[in-house]
């Protein structure tokens, strides 16, 4: 069974006459990482609260992990839960350390358990164990919001809650820290529920995005697919999925490949520049273009695995494609 | 002037008796007119900053009656309350009670709503939050709401004297009374002492919540 079962889980706020969210219905597999995308007043922060019941739903129902979300106390369920949001929401007043502590401490852990979990979680996060007695002013933004993801992964939950967790940040910690938050993904395999309105981020993050407008779930797919086919000019908006470097950016010189049947072997030699396969087939256009345009010789291992040509690039892009405006 | 000085000195020595009792006396009623108010202001302080919209008007009906002046309520009490230390203490506390009471509520509202979110977040009850996140956070204010309280309290214990409450006003009725201006100084100089050590104390106390706290710019 799924993780999440959202079920016409809807809100509308006090005096208001049109719900923030409507009747949204979706289910989400145990560690899947879904980006909730959409324009702003969209109901993505409304969507993601009542997941932890920060707001109470109006109607609908919501599963997790096969559980009621109503059925255990609020508390004892956001406890189960992480949390992260811009404003980090560090407290001032006490030590990365203490903060990291917080939920462990709610849930009674032992000293020592809390300890070994507070150095483990920096080395997740790559944080200086130094850093324990600092307070949260003392670091940066961007190594502000690594303590906010490691309190909130303190007592491993299943489920991570994220909204715009790196909203505040300039592009180049950004960019760092999703690398972070997907290598630590790699490991952990948490399910993620992560609120953006940035669309280069979610496409990179997201296993499935799902994509909101006015309370209603527009599209809930893969990147790739939500690209090539988007449900309607709206999402063709949002993400301009006319954009077809954007589109490259998510395929690698490996699915070219894949899809390429068996090509001709290109001897590398020495002077030629080489792509790997998990190089984004963004990257390898722009190599072969400043190549001139002749093929570059893909290597693994030092083995030769094949070649990337303009027109390897372009196929791997018809194929992901499946209709095409004529 | 120095002459003036060492003539109230001299008073002084031949009312020890009568101006330590007086002394003890004010500070008796500043303090429990002081620690009435943080026991009442602190809990409305908090009420009022989780009630927002009724919290905002009893702060501002409480920030108009701080303009009444310390000696109306004083006599207004008295018609009530006749004379004495009591209706003394009720007035006090009356005009200790807003200054705690918008502190609080100052600093309860000036914190950071995201460490409050993320604090409901990751579970804390509401009286986890309010214990471990709002009250540390809005110590400083507090303390100085508290520091107000107290000069204010202290300098007014002075009027007390006037409707029969004791305290070192005393001495500045009865030098106001007799033309005697030593008498009124006996009274006058330690009651500016008592008001300036609460001020700095309490200031400090306040500065160093602050510091610690990463306020202080
Ligand atoms: N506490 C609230 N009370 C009343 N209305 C609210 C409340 N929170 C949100 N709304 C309304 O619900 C709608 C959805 O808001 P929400 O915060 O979920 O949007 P969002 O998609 O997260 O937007 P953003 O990208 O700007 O964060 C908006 O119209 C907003 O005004
Ligand atoms: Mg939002």
């Amino acid at each position: 069974m799924a993780f999440i079962i959202a079920d016409r889980l809807t809100k509308t706020f006090p005096g208001e006459t049109r719900p923030a969210v409507d009747q949204v219905s979706f289910e989400v597999k145990q560690g899947e990482f879904v980006v909730l995308l959409g324009p702003s007043g969209c109901g993505k922060t409304t969507l993601l609260k009542m997941v932890n019941r920060l707001y109470e739903p109006t109607d609908g129902r919501l599963l997790i992990d096969g559980v009621d979300a109503r059925s255990m106390s609020a508390t004892e369920l956001r406890r189960r839960i992480g949390y992260v949001i811009q404003q980090t929401g560090l407290f001032p007043h006490l030590t990365i350390e203490q903060n990291i502590a917080v939920v462990p401490q709610l849930l009674k852990w032992n000293r020592k358990r809390i300890e070994a979990r507070i150095d483990e979680l920096l080395d997740l996060v790559e944080l200086p164990r130094s850093y324990r007695q600092r307070y949260p002013r003392q670091l940066s933004g961007g190594e502000q919001q690594r303590v906010g993801l490691a309190r909130a992964l303190a007592a491993d939950p299943a489920l991570m809650l994220m909204d715009e967790p790196f909203g505040a940040l300039d592009a180049l910690t950004r960019a760092r820290l999703q690398d972070e938050l997907l290598r630590i993904q790699q490991r952990l395999h948490k399910t993620i529920l992560f609120v953006t309105h940035d669309v280069d981020e979610a496409l990179r993050l997201a296993d499935r995005l799902l994509i909101m407008r006015t309370g209603r779930i527009v599209q809930f797919d893969t990147p790739l697919a939500v690209l090539a086919e988007p449900a309607n000019d709206f999402v063709r908006d949002l993400l301009s999925a006319d954009d077809v470097l954007r589109r490259l950016s998510l395929l690698t010189v490996a699915d070219a490949l894949a899809g390429n049947g068996d090509g001709q072997r290109l001897t590398a030699n020495d002077a030629q520049e080489t792509l790997q396969p998990g190089d984004t087939l963004r990257e390898a256009l722009i190599r072969v273009l400043r190549a001139g345009g002749q093929a570059l010789p893909v290597v693994a291992n030092g083995q030769n695995v094949g070649e990337i040509a303009p027109d390897t690039i372009a196929s791997a892009l018809t194929r992901t494609t499946h209709a095409l405006p004529d | 002037m120095i002459d003036l000085l060492a003539d109230a000195y001299n008073y002084f020595l031949a009312n020890q008796s009568r101006f330590w009792a007086a002394t003890t006396q004010h500070l008796w009623i500043s303090s429990a007119a002081l620690a009435i108010s943080i026991a009442a202001g602190l809990p409305l302080g908090i009420w009022a900053a989780h009630e927002a919209r009724i919290g905002q008007w009893a702060i501002n009906l409480f920030g108009a009656l701080r303009l009444v002046p310390s000696l109306a309520v004083l006599f207004l009490v008295q018609p009530y309350l006749g004379i004495g230390t009591t209706p003394a203490l009720v007035a006090l506390t009356l005009l200790a009670i807003p200054p705690v009471l918008i502190a609080t509520y100052a600093g309860m509202r000036s914190v950071d709503s995201g460490v409050c979110e993320a604090a409901r977040g990751m579970g804390m009850t509401a009286g986890q939050i309010l214990w471990r996140v709002e009250l540390p956070l809005a110590l400083p204010s507090i303390v100085g709401g508290v520091r107000t309280a107290a000069v204010e309290v202290i300098a007014s214990a002075t009027l007390a004297a006037f409707i029969g409450g004791g305290g070192l006003g005393i001495f500045i009725t009865r030098g106001y009374a007799l033309f005697d201006t030593r008498i009124m100084l006996v009274g006058a100089i330690p009651v500016a002492l008592l008001a300036l050590m609460a001020e700095l104390s309490l200031g400090w106390m306040q500065r160093r919540l602050a510091s610690g706290l990463g306020a202080a710019t």
